[in-house]
């Protein structure tokens, strides 16, 4: 099953490689890696969906928490979060199809980015079903090229109390 | 101040005490080379003869002393060539912090000559790695990398300096404290008390519990609190390849090792035992033969350092993270004074009716024979050191320790040519004991160039060749495994008298028993290094035997042919 995990890693060189270096030595079936600048200045917070049962989603989580620049990792599977995915999508859009095309768009709440002779870009944004679905719909069309940016995740309410901030504010009350 | 990054790095090592280090030098760490040139009357620098032995000297050295070992090497080759031995220390989780040159910072990424990428390289085989761009950062790294290696679960760390940035000064004053957001290695060290209590629970419900001890007792200095343990609750020991030594041999409740080459009693108990206290041990495969079948009637307590372990291999019904040292201490408190008097007895009527390490009376010199001999000589005083292959399973079977820590071995990895360069930083870590490297011709002819250091510094090491002719261990499993389809198995040796000679050495051959009496004798009083060329029987093989595959309960205790030839 799917199990995704939210990690707050230092902001240096070499941490994706780390990560990667993990998955590939462990043999670990990653589905998709997120990564950008969290809140907190110095800390990329990434988003990993990893293919794993249960056991070994622990082994992964643990495994992570090993890598020195790793601050910290949460497997948020069970708890309640919501997560958001991303897709650009270049569609073969001849002008008679194009009506057609901005309609599904509209029902998807898909975004018009760029028109181009015989092609426009889509952009969707959604849980993973809904761009799955969506890929689905519009594959009939003729998909020129695909660009998905994997799961990013939050676990919703209070936010989730890492060693560092801890330390800071001090241990929740 | 005003330092170089050199000169920050040499204040570091004196800083953490270290006043020997193994490396060899090359272009793009003769900066450092050269702030050595000043700091000599603190740092001794061996200079060995190939960047593997300073990686293996390195890890012996940390082993035997419980501080960090150090190697130096220079970029490209030398980096590539310090491999094997950080893979070795990773794998035995053994404190290095190496220290890489690396091309200057305008060549990174060029393919400029002896560049390779050296973090690369070892991401996947250190702990932790740095590549330092400039000077100032190397007083936090430095602290870090010391902090790092010899903390939480051990293991060996390297710190790739461009060549410029060893000549680069900076304003330095002090070292700052480590601070990793992602690294709080004290937050594991207690154990959890409701989780000690759960453990005593199990332990008070068991009949037939047994006591498996591995490499944590050593690194945690459990040695008291195991010994303590395990009589207040009288449960057998059994030790892992690392946990030779861990427990005095001669004590009643020890039977020695387990897996592969265990001692039948040994992988009987694990089999049929009803409680497995794991500590500070990992279930490696060697350990565990199949997995499916091991220790299928065995409720298991686990403790480890490392979170990751707990679970990793086999279900645990009490996992703890801790130290060993408290969590024993704590396990001593919360359990009753027990007695399992008939189980004790159980085992021992195992080994009564099937002795393992009952070496057979012959004319030809058996390879355990002559370690038992060594033991005798030494008054089992001597520190061993072994390779990988049959003479590591003979040494650590058939010399019987009874003192602590002085058994060391290439476990994880299995790298041959580990013996002898790692003995050299054995001796160098405890200089008043006896160090005896015991080696196969095989191994010994990987790393044998460190006889000129050995030369060079007068290192009082014996190094005991177990020369059978052969790559024992794949003679072995050729003949076992694959029809005696012999192939590569054989070795064309040189003298290694004469070749002991050449280096300026004292070199020993015997190919009696009386000849191995008289030989022995005669290292362990020659004060100084020694090469000794044991001829022994070239078919021996080492027993008990659980093949691969196979499980604990299957361990076979010899084969007809063996029996045959000794009828």
């Amino acid at each position: 099953m799917r199990h995704v995990l939210i990690a707050d890693v230092e902001d240096r060189p070499g941490v994706l490689n780390r990560i990667a270096s993990l998955f590939r030595k462990r043999a670990y079936n990653i589905e998709s890696l997120a990564v950008g600048h969290s809140h907190r200045p110095g800390i990329s917070r990434m988003t990993i969906v990893v293919a794993e049962d249960h056991e070994e989603a622990i082994q992964v989580t643990k495994q992570l928490d090993k890598l020195i620049e790793v601050v910290s990792v949460t497997d948020v599977t069970e708890q309640r979060h919501v997560s958001r995915e991303m897709a650009l999508a270049k569609i073969a859009a001849p002008e008679m199809k194009r009506t057609e095309i901005l309609q599904l768009a509209n029902v998807y709440r898909a975004q018009v980015v760029d028109v181009s002779p015989g092609s426009i870009i889509l952009e969707i944004t959604g849980d993973e079903d809904k761009i799955d679905s969506f890929v689905e719909i519009i594959r009939p069309y003729g998909i020129l090229e695909l660009s998905r940016t994997g799961e990013v995740a939050m676990v919703r309410g209070r936010a989730m109390p890492t060693p560092a901030m801890v330390a800071e504010e001090g241990p929740a009350a | 101040m005003k330092r170089t990054g050199a000169e920050i790095i040499l204040d570091s090592l004196v800083a953490h005490g270290v006043h020997t280090v193994f490396g060899y030098p090359g272009g793009a760490c003769l900066p450092l080379y050269d702030a050595l040139y000043h700091y000599q009357d603190r740092i001794n620098h061996i200079l060995v003869r190939h960047e593997q032995g300073a990686a293996f000297a390195a890890d012996g050295y940390a082993r035997a002393s419980g501080d960090v070992g150090v190697c130096i090497a220079t970029s490209g080759p030398g980096v590539t060539n310090l491999v094997t031995g950080i893979a070795g220390a990773h794998m035995d989780s053994v404190p290095v912090v190496a220290l890489t040159g690396q091309v200057p910072r305008n060549l990174l990424g060029t393919d400029g000559f002896q560049e390779t990428d050296a973090t690369g390289v070892m991401l996947p085989i250190t702990k932790h790695n740095w590549l330092v761009m400039n000077a100032e950062e190397l007083p936090r790294v430095m602290e870090e990398a010391f902090y790092i290696a010899n903390t939480g679960r051990k293991g060996p760390v390297q710190v790739d300096v461009p060549k410029d940035v060893y000549l680069e000064e900076v304003e330095f004053d002090d070292f700052p404290p480590p601070n990793i957001p992602g690294y709080n290695p004290d937050e594991g060290m207690q154990p959890d008390p409701t989780l000690v209590r759960a453990a005593a629970e199990v332990i008070h419900g068991s009949e037939k519990p047994i006591i498996l001890a591995g490499h944590g007792i050593h690194y945690s200095n459990a040695y008291d609190e195991l010994l303590a343990f395990a009589e207040k609750a009288n449960i057998p020991v059994i030790t892992t390849l690392h946990g030779v030594s861990s427990f005095p041999e001669s004590h009643e409740l020890s039977f020695g090792m387990v897996g592969m080459h265990g001692n039948l009693y040994a992988n009987w108990a694990v089999d049929r035992a009803d409680l497995l206290i794991s500590l500070g041990m990992r279930f490696d495969d060697r350990v565990t033969g199949r997995l499916e079948d091991f220790a299928t009637e065995a409720r298991i307590i686990h403790v480890d350092i490392d979170p990751a372990e707990i679970g990793k291999n086999v279900t645990t019904d009490v996992g703890i993270v801790a130290d060993l040292k408290p969590t024993i201490r704590a396990l001593i408190d919360e359990i009753d004074q027990l007695d399992h008097t008939p189980w004790v007895k159980q085992i021992c009527q195992w080994r009564e009716e099937h002795p393992s390490l009952a070496i057979r009376e012959t004319e030809i010199v058996l390879p355990q024979w002559v370690i038992r001999q060594i033991y005798h000589i030494t008054n089992g005083e001597a520190v061993v050191v072994t390779d990988v292959g049959q003479a590591q399973m003979w040494a650590a079977q058939h010399f019987w320790y009874d003192r602590r820590n002085t058994f060391f071995s290439s476990g994880g990895l299995g790298a041959m040519g580990y013996a002898f360069p790692a003995a050299i930083g054995v001796k160098y870590a405890r200089p008043n004991e006896q160090v005896w490297s015991i080696i196969g011709d095989g191994g010994f002819q990987m790393t044998l160039q460190d006889l000129a250091v050995v030369k060079e510094h007068n290192v009082d090491i014996k190094i005991a060749i177990i020369n059978n002719n052969h790559l024992g261990m794949i003679r072995q499993w050729q003949t076992l495994f694959y029809d005696s389809r012999f192939i590569s198995a054989r070795l064309e040796n040189p003298d290694f008298v004469k070749l002991a000679e050449a280096y300026g050495l004292t070199g020993l051959r015997a190919t009696s028993k009386k000849e191995v009496l008289k030989v022995l004798k005669e290292a362990a009083s020659i004060p100084g290094p020694v090469v000794l060329d044991l001829v022994v029987d070239e078919v021996e093989k080492v027993y008990p035997m659980v093949p691969a595959g196979s499980s604990l309960a299957e361990t076979i205790e010899g084969d007809e042919v063996e029996e045959a030839r000794y009828a």
